[in-house]
């Protein structure tokens, strides 16, 4: 049976993860690839970097990053930030990303979508969709959560599908940092709309949260930074828990 | 050395990092002598069948390929590309392995995209682990079961998660990102 994927996302900034950790055994907790190689040795089932700073000038470290990664890391990891163009797509395929996730640069031009699946394949498009409930409708932010765009979310999703999106990642910013749950609703509704895989973001603070948005919705991811990194929720534990509730896990 | 196949598919260098965590020194390349003269074969692949198919008459690849004694893994796009024909662009594909490549119904979501298990029916690839083991899938076509198949997987329907003919070998799941399990079939193949 497949297998609901477990994957924590690391912030980036000039080649370095942002928030801190305890591992007990990570020399260095800045670098990323102790903290990629650690979460792999901990069960984690893809990764996903998000480069937060995504200037030009950092372009080169992060692509010095991936290659790293992708020398050291043997299981799928995403990579995101920045992406306007096949151009960086590529740079990061050539450097060893798996997927690419573009968020605000495909809402503001979707054909970006449809042109990274033409050339590298749908597998490795994923769209992230920042969401936030106003009045009652779930609507698209961009820009980092700042900007609010006409877009409903549903439409959005079933819009990127089309365009070639192999995956979506779907970001609560109502739950995101809150620890109560994942956006339940939100996560059912657009689970439901498209036939690819979304993985649900935002609100996990314990165990039981992945189990609902996994019993509740058809997410088969579930994605989180903070409770991994901080070591709130270790990936072993919360694997081993939602076993125990009858959920396909590795 | 090591061959791995250049055309125009993705996913080619990620197969090159997994050799080298293994200690294998390989090179990429579409040199026919090179791919002859190796003593291990890898084509690997993430792409669209046709134009993939396309690109391997007009560098000749596929003559190549059908003249390699040596074990030859295919990976992913690289195994259906091995089977006779995909309903991927309508292509003939290669015909090593009897069996055709399909797309999977919409009845579920596709891509096949994530860990799932396989049962290894039998086959030198799978030495040293349980009969069941959880490996890295994306797909959205499939190859059918056939006599040659090595393993299956269920994803809506049983397709073949491995198959072998000869010294052909091929897997649909991909090794190189399947971790300490994917690990192990690699070197199992690479110690053939």
């Amino acid at each position: 049976m497949l297998k609901k994927r477990i994957i924590p996302c690391l912030d980036i900034k000039d080649g370095r993860t942002v928030k801190g950790i305890n591992f007990v055994d990570i020399k260095d907790a800045g670098d990323p690839i102790e903290l990629a190689k650690n979460y792999v040795e901990q069960g984690a089932d893809e990764l996903v970097f998000l480069d937060i700073t995504a200037t030009i000038e950092n372009r080169s470290t992060l692509i010095e990053l991936v290659q790293r990664i992708a020398k050291e890391i043997n299981i799928p990891f995403t990579v995101g930030g920045g992406i306007n163009s096949v151009e960086d797509v590529a740079k990061l395929i050539e450097a060893g990303a798996d997927k690419v996730s573009v968020n605000s640069s495909a809402v503001k031009r979707p054909e970006l979508i449809t042109e990274i699946s033409n050339q590298f394949g749908s597998q490795c498009v994923v769209v992230a969709i920042d969401t936030k409930c106003i009045n009652e409708e779930w609507k698209v932010f961009v820009q980092g959560g700042r900007t609010l765009t006409p877009l409903k979310t549903v439409e959005w999703a079933k819009q990127v599908e089309q365009l070639g999106a192999g995956e979506i990642l779907l970001t609560s910013m109502n739950n995101d940092g809150t620890k109560a749950g994942f956006a339940i609703d939100i996560t059912n509704e657009v689970s439901a709309a498209v036939n690819i895989p979304v993985i649900a973001s935002g609100g996990a603070g314990s165990k039981e949260h992945f189990k609902n948005v996994f019993e509740q919705t058809q997410a088969t991811g579930g994605l989180a930074a903070s409770i991994f990194h901080y070591g709130e929720i270790p990936i072993p534990d919360l694997k081993e828990y939602l076993k125990e509730q009858k959920l396909a896990i590795r | 050395m090591i061959a791995i196949i250049k055309y125009n598919a993705g996913n080619i260098s990620s197969v090159q990092n997994a050799l080298s965590r293994l200690g294998y020194q390989s090179i990429i390349t579409d040199d026919a002598d090179e791919i002859l003269r190796a003593e291990k074969v890898i084509f690997p692949g993430v792409g669209e069948a046709s134009s993939a198919m396309k690109y391997l008459i007009e560098k000749k690849l596929d003559q190549t390929i059908l003249s390699i004694k040596k074990p030859m893994l295919g990976i992913c796009l690289g195994q259906q590309l091995m089977c006779e024909y995909s309903e991927e662009g309508n292509t003939t594909c290669l015909g090593i392995f009897n069996t055709q490549v399909k797309k999977f119904p919409n009845t579920a979501i596709v891509p096949h995209m994530g860990w799932n298990n396989f049962t290894a029916i039998n086959g030198v690839l799978f030495k040293g682990l349980e009969n069941t083991n959880d490996v890295y899938f994306v797909h959205s076509y499939y190859a059918d079961i056939n006599e040659q198949t090595t393993a299956v997987c269920d994803y809506i329907q049983p397709f073949s998660a491995a198959i072998q003919k000869g010294n052909f070998y091929a897997t649909q799941f991909h090794p190189e990102k399947s971790a300490d399990i994917g690990e192990q079939i690699l070197k199992n193949f690479l110690e053939l």
